[in-house]
């Protein structure tokens, strides 16, 4: 059963699904009860998104060079579409990406939500955190050396 | 000229045997691991997945194993493997404003918003071999501090503030794309940014640094450097909307250009920038002073006959894999080239002889 879904949490646990570290998505996705079989509407397929900048950080787009995506598309036993896209090339990944955005839209979803999504943000966070408290710890502190004029 | 030569096929599929094993060594080493050259050779992986114009650390690792670390040929492979992906689309320009930096120095202003946060340099080491790492050892772990919370806006906007500084007119313009179509000269400035993000980093580093010794000076000063990870957002079609496929690491610097003004600009501060993939800070300030220098015609600069302001000589040359391969093709058979070149020379010096008998004979 398909439920109604906002773009914006739809995005949301796309973009989480998308970066998730390599193997992540197939650990914890063994951590779940139930999951539905599916038929493919678009096989498993990498290609390359041309990433664009913007010169100057703000103005006109400029095409900086490609990253490398795989994606699919299917259906699972109820007839729910999911879509994955991933970052990267692993097959497996994009078809677990697309299962789960899948059943994020029926009645499963709190228990991805619990056992796949929490987890993933949860460790995601971890990982900004801790690169962030390294740059932060070598944040230049600035001190002025008394010169003899000011006394 | 190139005539098919038959013959070989054995000495070729030996030698690349050769090649297989050398490429091994000595098997009573420990053979690399894909992720330890990702992991640990990461700069190498980063320059490149740069001018090889593919963000994929696992594929350069691969790319450098097989290259035996030749890094030109590396970005061969990644550039050959590129040409066969289908491309889904183009991304959302990142926005670096809102990059999770790593590292962010400003040599303009101290005390910016933000900070000047060093990251993991190699600036202010002492450049003396540590022999220490010559044995495997444990080590420490890197301070930490509380993470900044405060945002991280760019320098130059700072100077926007006060209007002295050259403004980028904001567009959303779709750029040209030089793997699609050719540079046609003059090339706009989407195009040669394109081309120099990818273009061979010594090649860029000597024309950058003939402009710092007086070859079409423009006094250049790091307005801002930040490297780190950028989120990457895609339309997608099937859903309407954009999501996030994927976070790339970056490295931008934006130089801030001392300029007296010209016929068309008034006296302000203009801008040269670079953008490029992974940590790879050499090239990207490289890439800022090589982008002012070509800028002279918009500004209404002189052009004073710099190698670093002519961008057909920069845009066409700082491709290595163009280079190499024109470079290289001349070490291949030319066997036929050569036997007319030697027929001509023959009958030439035959020519000469006889006329200087003849004079000889008068």
């Amino acid at each position: 059963m398909t439920q109604e879904i906002s773009p914006h949490r739809r995005k949301g646990w796309m973009s989480l699904l998308a970066t998730a570290e390599e193997g992540r998505l197939d650990a914890l996705f063994e951590g779940l009860d139930d999951t539905p079989t599916h038929d493919w509407l678009r096989v498993p397929e990498t290609g390359g998104v041309m990433v664009r900048g913007r010169t100057g950080g703000t103005g006109a787009p400029f095409n900086l060079g490609e990253m490398t995506v795989t994606r699919c598309t299917l259906k699972i036993a109820d007839g729910t579409v999911g879509h994955g896209y991933v970052q990267g090339r692993s097959k497996r990944q994009a078809e677990l990406a697309a299962k789960l955005d899948a059943m994020l839209q029926t009645a499963a979803a709190p228990q991805v939500e619990e056992r796949v999504l929490a987890p993933l943000r949860k460790e995601r966070t971890a990982r900004k955190d801790a690169r962030a408290a390294k740059a932060a710890a070598t944040k230049v502190d600035f001190f002025t050396m008394v010169r003899g004029e000011d006394g | 000229m190139y005539v098919a030569v038959k013959g070989g096929e054995r000495a070729i599929d030996n030698a690349h045997a050769w090649l297989a094993e050398e490429r091994r060594g000595d098997t009573s080493v420990a053979e690399l691991s894909l992720a330890q050259i990702r992991e640990q050779l990461k700069l190498a992986v980063n320059r490149v997945m740069a001018e090889g114009s593919l963000f994929d650390p696992d594929l350069a690792a691969l790319a450098i194993k097989q290259s035996r670390g030749d890094l030109i040929e590396a970005i061969f492979l990644i550039r050959a493997y590129r040409t066969t992906l289908p491309r889904f689309g183009h991304s959302h320009p990142v926005e670096t404003a809102d990059m999770a930096c790593d590292r962010r120095v400003s040599a303009t202003f101290k005390d910016v918003p933000g900070g000047q946060v060093l990251g993991p340099t190699f600036d202010y080491t002492h450049r003396l071999l540590d022999f220490k790492l010559a044995a495997e050892g444990d080590l420490p772990e890197a301070p930490t501090a509380a993470p900044r919370q405060e945002p991280t806006p760019h320098v130059t906007s700072f100077l926007r503030g006060e209007d002295i500084i050259q403004t980028e007119p904001h567009s959303d313009a779709a750029p040209k794309d030089i793997t699609r179509e050719p540079v046609a000269f003059p090339a706009d400035r989407a195009t040669r940014l394109q081309t120099l993000t990818r273009g061979d980093e010594g090649f860029l580093l000597g024309m950058a640094y003939s402009t710092q010794r007086g070859y079409a000076r423009n006094h250049a000063f790091v307005g801002e450097l930040r490297i780190g990870t950028v989120a990457v957002e895609m339309e997608i079609p099937e859903l309407g909307f954009a999501i996030e496929i994927g976070e790339i690491e970056l490295t931008e610097c934006e130089t801030v250009n001392q300029f007296k003004g010209s016929k068309t600009e008034p006296p302000q501060f203009t801008r040269g920038y670079g953008l490029v993939f992974g940590q790879t800070e050499r090239k990207a300030i490289a890439m800022a002073l090589v982008d002012r220098a070509l800028r002279w015609r918009e500004l209404g600069e002189d052009n004073v006959g710099a190698a670093a302001q002519d961008e057909e000589f920069v845009l066409s040359h700082c491709d290595n894999i163009q280079a190499t391969g024109f470079l290289e093709h001349i070490k291949l058979p030319h066997y036929v080239d050569f036997q007319s070149e030697l027929e001509l020379v023959r009958k030439l010096r035959r020519e000469a002889e006889t006329s200087t008998a003849q004079e000889a004979a008068e």
